[in-house]
C-alpha cells in the first residue's frame, strides 16, 4: 500500500493521505487529474473493482467533494480518492469508459446533486424522480421537511418531540446545557 | 445462448428481424415499423422482484433492448438521514434494504464505530455474528427454493417460506422483531441470547438440513428445472470486473470474492469455513451457489453457538447518544450480504448530525447496467428467472 | 374546479410524454390522420356512484363478497414482504377467502403495504381505477396514515386518504402477519354490514381525489381516469 501511494505521488498532485486502515487509504487528488489517477490505478496498479461514486456538499465552502472507491481485489486493499469541484459550476469529467456501471452512479448524481458529467450515457434521463421540478433535493439548501409539509398534507396531531430537547426536560429539568 | 441438447430446444432466430446496431452496439429500434414490441415489465407485475420495472423491446418473444426503471421506493433516505442525530439515523438505515435488515444495521454501527473509535466487545462481536449468519439464512432461505418459484414451481418456494418462519421466530425471541430488528446497535448490541435458545436454534437448524436435502429431490432433479436454467443467462467472467459483480454471482463466474474471508471482520476469522466457486455462471450455477452457502451459514450458526461465550458486556461505553457528536472524518465499511459485498460510505462533520451517508448495494450495478446487458437476446419467458437468480433488491438500488 | 378535469387541453404539460402529444400519424394502409393519444386510445367516462335497487338482495350479495377477497399481488412497500409469509401453511390466508391475484381486472382489494413514493402513487392510481368496483383498499403501515417515519421525506405521501378512500387501516411498522389477517377480518366485518363503500365515495368526491393527486403527480401524462 504504502508503495503505491509513494508511487502515485510522483506522478500525480495529491495531498490529505489519511490512513483510514490497514489496506485502506483516502487522498485528494486535482480534479484535472482525477480521471486520468483512476485510469493510471486501474491499469497499472490493479483496481479492477469499481465500489462507489458519490458526491458530498460542503455548502460553507462552495464546493462539492466528490468521491471514488476502488479495490484491489487480488492485494485486497482500497483507496479513496477525494476531488473538490465548485459548486456553482458543477462540472465533472465522465468516467464512464473505464466501468460500465459508473454511467449509472453519474446519471444519480446528475438527477440527485445537479452535477453535470457531460458524455456519460443517459446522463440527462430521469433515473429515480419523476417530474421533480425543484433543485437536486440531496443539495444541502433543499429543505426536505418545508417541501414535505408544504407538498404532502400532513395529518394533524402528530407531535415530533426532539429526544434532545424532550429527555432533557423530563429526566433532568435542573441539567444546565 | 441456450445450450440444449434436444432438437426441440436447438432452434434458431430468424436474425434477419434483428435491428441494426449503431456504433455504440444499441440497437436502432424503429417501432413504427411494427417489427418490435414494447412492453413494460412492472412495477405491478407478480414476477418482479420488489417494485422495480423493465422496458423491454421485443422482436417475436426475444428482447432486442432493455431498460430498467427504478425510483418506485425512493424514500430519500440519505437526504433524511443527515437530519436525524446518530442513533436515530439506526432506525432509518434497516430500512434501505428490506429483505436483510441486519446488514443495513451492522454497516451503519460500524461506520459509526469506525468514525468516533469505539471498541465492540467480545461478546457483542459474537452475537453480531450470529444476527448476521441468521439474517443470510432467512434470506437464502426465501430465495434459493425462490428460484424454482419463477419457474411455476411454487411449492419449492412456499416450502422455504414456512421454514424462513421458523427462522424468524428466533429472531424474535433474540431481538423482539420479525422483520425489522435493530439488535446490532452503535457501541455493541441490545441483548443477550434467551435462555434454550441455542437448543431451539438446534431443532430449527435440523429442519433446515432436512429441508435442504428434500429440494434436492423437488428441485435439482426436476428436469424442467434443469432445462429452463442450464445455459440460460450466462454471466461472462469478462464482466465481473467490467459490471462490478460481487458476491453468489461473481463467485459462479470462478471469482472467489467473499468479504467474511478476504477483509475478515467481526468474528469471521475464528471461524471455519470454505468459499465454494464454480465455473458455468448460469442461473443454475448461481442457484448452487447459493444454496452451498446456505449449507455454510447453517454450519457457522451451529459453531457461533458452540464458541459462543455466555456472558460478557454488551455495550462499549458510548457518549450521551442524545449529545453524541462525532469529529470529522470518512469511512467505508463493507459486509458480506446474502447477495454480496455490502458496504456504507459515512462522512462525519463534527455536529450532532451525518454529513452524508450513501449505500453501495449489489443490486444497484446488478440490477441495473447488468441487468441491461444480460436480458439482450433472452427469450422473454426468462426475464424473470434472469432476475431473481441476480436477486435483485429494489430498495438498495434508490434508497 | 371543473377545468382540473381536463388539465391537458388547457395548458402546455411540460412533463406530457412524445407519445401521448397530439400528432398526425400515417396508419398501415397509408392513410394520415390525427391522434390525440390521451382522448383516443382510453374510454372517458368518469366513474359513477352505484345504488343498489334491492337491499336483501344487496346483503346476501356483500356476504358473498365478503368470503372471497381477491388481492392485486402490487408490492408497494416494505410490507410486502410479510405477504408472502401469509400465503403459506402457518398463516393460512386462503382459509379465509384471500387470495393473490395478478391483475387490477380480477381482484377486489388492493394492499398499500406501506410508504408510496410519488412514482408508485401514479402507478397505484391507475391499478386502482382498473379494479371493478366495489373496490376496497386495505392500507399497512403507520407511513400510510401519517407519513410514519417518512413524514419528513420529499417522496412520499404523508397521508393515503387524500389520494384513494381506504377502507381499513392497518398499524405498525411493519404489521406481523396475525395483524394483517386481523384487517382482513375487519375488512369483512365492514362489507357485510354494507359500510365498505370506497368506490362509491370515491366516484363522488371524484374531483377533490383528482385535485390531490395532480397537485403531487407532475409528470400526469395519463387520461383522468383510468378504465
Amino acid at each position: 500500500m504504502k508503495s503505491i501511494i509513494n508511487d502515485i505521488k510522483t506522478r500525480f498532485e495529491i495531498s490529505d493521505i489519511v490512513k483510514q486502515r490497514d489496506n485502506f487509504n483516502f487522498l485528494t487528488c486535482k480534479k484535472e487529474q482525477t480521471v486520468s489517477l483512476i485510469t493510471h490505478l486501474k491499469n497499472i496498479e490493479g483496481f479492477s473493482h469499481f465500489v462507489l461514486l458519490t458526491a458530498v456538499d460542503w455548502i460553507e465552502e462552495g464546493k462539492f467533494q466528490l468521491t471514488y472507491i476502488l479495490n484491489n481485489p487480488d492485494k485486497k486493499i482500497d483507496i479513496g480518492i477525494r476531488t473538490f469541484i465548485e459548486r456553482e459550476t458543477a462540472t465533472m469529467d465522465s468516467a464512464h469508459h473505464l466501468w460500465e456501471h459508473v454511467a449509472t452512479y453519474q446519471r444519480e448524481l446528475k438527477e440527485m446533486f445537479g452535477i453535470d458529467f457531460p458524455g456519460s450515457p443517459r446522463v440527462d434521463e430521469s433515473f429515480i424522480l419523476e417530474g421533480w421540478d425543484d433543485i437536486p433535493p440531496y443539495r444541502r439548501d433543499f429543505d426536505t421537511k418545508k417541501y414535505s409539509e408544504e407538498t404532502f398534507f400532513p395529518r394533524e396531531g402528530r407531535t415530533t418531540n426532539d429526544p434532545t430537547e424532550y429527555m432533557k426536560k423530563k429526566l433532568y429539568p435542573d441539567e444546565e446545557k | 445462448m441456450k445450450k440444449n441438447n434436444n432438437n426441440i430446444f436447438n432452434w434458431q432466430a430468424d436474425r434477419s428481424k434483428y435491428p441494426e446496431l449503431d456504433k455504440n452496439g444499441k440497437p436502432i429500434v424503429d417501432l413504427a415499423s411494427h417489427k418490435y414490441t414494447k412492453i413494460w415489465q412492472g412495477p405491478n407485475h407478480p414476477g418482479v422482484t420488489g417494485n422495480m420495472s423493465l422496458e423491454l423491446t421485443l422482436s417475436g418473444d426475444e428482447i432486442v433492448d432493455a431498460k430498467t426503471h427504478v425510483g418506485y421506493l425512493h424514500r430519500g433516505f440519505e437526504k433524511l438521514m443527515e437530519r436525524r442525530i446518530y442513533f436515530k439515523g439506526l432506525a432509518t438505515s434497516i430500512r434501505m434494504c428490506v429483505p436483510e435488515a441486519d446488514s443495513n444495521e451492522y454497516v451503519y454501527s460500524s461506520c459509526v464505530e469506525d468514525l468516533a473509535n469505539i471498541e465492540v466487545p467480545e461478546m457483542a462481536l459474537w452475537l453480531r455474528t450470529l444476527a448476521l449468519e441468521m439474517a443470510r439464512l432467512q434470506v437464502l432461505l426465501r430465495t434459493v427454493p425462490g428460484q424454482a418459484s419463477t419457474l411455476s414451481l411454487g411449492l419449492g418456494g412456499q416450502w422455504g417460506m414456512y421454514i424462513r418462519d421458523l427462522i424468524l421466530d428466533r429472531f424474535e425471541e433474540l431481538t423482539g422483531g420479525r422483520v425489522y430488528h435493530m439488535f446490532i446497535i452503535p457501541g455493541g448490541v441490545r441483548g443477550l441470547l434467551p435462555d434454550g435458545f441455542k437448543k431451539r436454534m438446534e431443532e430449527n437448524l435440523k429442519e433446515v438440513d432436512e429441508f435442504v436435502e428434500k429440494i434436492e429431490d423437488l428441485i435439482y432433479s426436476n428436469s424442467i428445472f434443469k432445462k429452463r436454467t442450464v445455459g440460460v443467462g450466462v454471466i461472462d467472467p469478462s464482466w465481473v470486473s467490467k459490471y462490478g459483480i460481487v458476491g453468489p454471482n461473481a463467485r459462479a463466474a470462478g471469482f472467489k470474492r467473499d468479504v467474511r474471508k478476504d477483509y475478515p471482520y467481526l468474528k469471521y476469522n475464528e471461524l471455519d469455513f470454505e468459499v465454494f466457486t464454480a465455473t458455468d455462471s448460469d442461473i443454475y450455477t448461481r442457484n448452487q451457489i447459493r444454496k452451498q452457502d446456505l449449507i455454510t451459514t447453517v454450519d457457522l450458526i451451529r459453531q457461533i453457538l458452540a464458541k459462543m461465550p455466555d456472558k460478557g458486556e454488551l455495550r462499549a461505553k458510548t457518549p450521551n447518544v442524545l449529545h453524541w457528536e462525532i469529529e470529522k472524518g470518512e469511512t467505508y465499511q463493507r459486509s458480506e450480504s446474502s447477495r454480496g459485498e455490502y458496504g456504507m460510505y459515512m462522512v462525519s462533520d463534527g455536529s450532532k448530525y451525518p454529513r452524508r451517508i450513501n449505500l453501495r448495494g449489489p443490486s444497484y450495478t446488478h440490477a441495473v447496467s447488468l441487468l441491461e446487458k444480460m436480458l439482450i437476446n433472452a427469450n422473454i419467458a426468462d426475464v424473470h428467472s434472469i432476475m431473481v437468480s441476480l436477486q435483485t433488491c429494489p430498495p438498495e438500488i434508490e434508497r | 374546479m371543473s377545468d382540473i378535469n381536463n388539465n391537458t387541453n388547457n395548458k402546455e404539460d411540460k412533463f406530457l410524454a412524445e407519445e401521448n402529444k397530439k400528432r398526425t400519424v400515417i396508419g398501415p394502409d397509408g392513410i394520415e390522420f390525427e391522434i390525440d393519444p390521451l382522448k383516443d386510445y382510453f374510454c372517458d367516462q368518469k366513474p359513477e356512484v352505484r345504488d343498489p335497487k334491492n337491499k336483501v338482495v344487496e346483503k346476501f350479495i356483500n356476504w358473498a363478497r365478503a368470503e372471497s377477497l381477491w388481492v392485486l399481488g402490487f408490492g408497494t412497500g416494505c410490507g410486502s414482504i410479510e405477504i408472502p409469509p401469509l400465503l403459506t401453511p402457518r398463516f393460512d390466508a386462503a382459509r379465509f377467502g384471500v387470495q393473490m391475484r395478478a391483475t387490477p381486472r380480477q381482484s377486489s382489494v388492493i394492499i398499500i403495504s406501506g410508504y408510496l413514493a410519488v412514482k408508485t402513487l401514479k402507478r397505484v392510481i391507475r391499478s386502482y381505477e382498473q379494479m371493478q368496483s366495489p373496490k376496497y383498499v386495505l392500507a399497512l403501515g403507520s407511513c400510510t396514515i401519517n407519513g410514519g417515519m417518512y413524514y419528513d421525506s420529499y417522496n412520499t405521501i404523508n397521508r393515503l386518504d387524500y389520494y384513494m378512500p381506504v377502507d381499513v387501516y392497518v398499524a405498525g411498522c411493519m404489521p406481523r402477519p396475525e395483524a394483517l389477517l386481523a384487517g382482513f377480518n375487519k375488512l369483512k366485518e365492514r362489507i357485510k354490514a354494507g359500510r365498505a363503500e370506497g368506490a362509491n365515495e370515491y366516484a363522488e368526491k371524484f374531483d377533490w381525489y383528482k385535485a390531490n393527486q395532480k397537485k403531487i403527480i407532475k409528470d400526469w401524462n395519463m387520461p383522468d381516469y383510468n378504465w
